[in-house]
Order: structure tokens, then C-alpha cells, then sequence
């Protein structure tokens, strides 16, 4: 049972580097934000599996957490690049 | 002979699961502008999420794990497509233009007739 559940959280880790690529090669911002979007679901997803790979139940209580703590941080992201007042001077794209 | 089952099944939702998550993935990677790739990002999180989570919930029978398995899957559902259509709507608004397929790079003029239908 176990190989299914490590090939799956395998499986898991390269979505994660897929859109560790597209993150670092997206030409605009928004692309970037949508792989971190597609990262941060995936930690919530691979933290899921893991709780179920070693057994510890109580594990699961951070899945939950981070589903959550994703959304809030892709949506303050989204308001710093439309207000860019939190953001430090010189952000590169043109105004 | 019903655990056996069970346990098949589940191996066939996390599997799928798997596999829609590195289609969706490689979909983020190689479609050509940013609303396209909402769409790819979209498919790794709910349907690659909904097939795990339910693999996973197969293997622990009803419990409490179970009970936070399906918090976890609603919570994914409802805040997942709300941040990206506040990403999306973001982009609009910042004036990012999608990439149309017979849409000349200047700004189309009205008198030549599109090329191909």
C-alpha cells in the first residue's frame, strides 16, 4: 500500500517543480502567482499524503491550516502588486 | 474481499490523482500566455485535489482523519477558483491582453478581413 501512496506523493513533487519553473520563468507577475498558487495546493496535498505515508493522524491539522494561510497569502499578493505601496521601489515592470 | 477492493480502488484515485496533477503541471509550462495557464493551474488543484483527497479518505475508513480529510477538500474547493478569479480579474484590470490566435500583433484594423476563418 505503501509504494501507491509514495508514488503518488512522488508524482506530487514534480508538479511542484513544474510550477517551479513556470514561477521562475514567467514572464509577468501573474504568472508567477499562479505557480505559487499551484505550489502552495500541492504542499497542502503532499503534507496530506505524508501524514498518510508515516501514520501520524495529528499531522493532517497542518494540511488544513496551510489550505487556508494559501489563499490569504495569494490575495495579499494580488493587492500588494495592485496598490504596490508594501512593495520597495523599482519593482521591475514599467508602469 | 471488501478491504481488498477498497484498497484497489483507492490506488486508482491516487494514481489518476497523480497523474492528472503532472498533466496539469506540464500544462502550466507549456501554454503560450497567462489566461491559459489559469486554466492548466485549475486542473491541478481541483481535480487532481478532489481524486486524492478521496483516494486517501478510502484508506482511513470513517474517522476523525477522515472528517478533517473532507474540511480540507472543502476548504480547497471554495478558496481555490475565488483566488483565481481575483487573479484573474487582477490581470484584467492591470491590462493584460490574451493572446488571441488571428489577432496581429499591432492593433487589429477593422478593413482587412481576418485571413483564416
Amino acid at each position: 500500500m505503501n509504494t501507491v501512496l509514495v508514488a503518488t506523493t512522488l508524482a506530487i513533487f514534480l508538479t511542484m517543480a513544474l510550477a517551479l519553473v513556470r514561477a521562475l520563468r514567467g514572464p509577468t507577475i501573474y504568472d508567477r502567482i499562479v505557480a505559487v498558487n499551484v505550489f502552495g495546493t500541492k504542499t497542502v496535498l503532499a503534507v496530506a499524503l505524508i501524514t498518510y505515508v508515516t501514520g501520524h493522524a495529528d499531522l493532517i491539522d497542518v494540511a488544513l491550516v496551510y489550505a487556508l494561510i494559501n489563499f490569504i497569502a495569494i490575495v495579499t499578493v494580488l493587492k500588494l502588486v495592485k496598490t504596490r505601496d508594501l512593495a520597495a521601489e523599482g519593482s521591475e515592470d514599467p508602469r | 474481499m471488501m478491504a481488498i477492493f477498497i484498497d484497489i480502488l483507492s490506488w486508482v484515485l491516487l494514481i489518476t490523482g497523480g497523474a492528472f496533477g503532472v498533466i496539469g503541471g506540464i500544462g502550466l509550462l507549456r501554454f503560450p500566455d497567462f489566461y491559459t495557464r489559469l486554466h492548466a493551474s485549475g486542473i491541478t488543484d481541483t481535480l487532481c485535489a478532489v481524486l486524492i483527497v478521496f483516494g486517501l479518505m478510502l484508506q482511513s475508513g470513517l474517522s476523525l482523519l477522515t472528517l478533517k480529510m473532507v474540511l480540507i477538500l472543502l476548504f480547497l474547493l471554495f478558496t481555490t477558483p475565488t483566488a483565481t478569479h481575483a487573479l484573474a480579474r487582477a490581470a484584467v484590470l492591470d491590462g493584460l491582453e490574451p493572446k488571441l490566435a488571428d489577432q496581429p500583433q499591432a492593433s487589429p484594423s477593422e478593413e482587412e478581413p481576418p485571413s483564416k476563418p
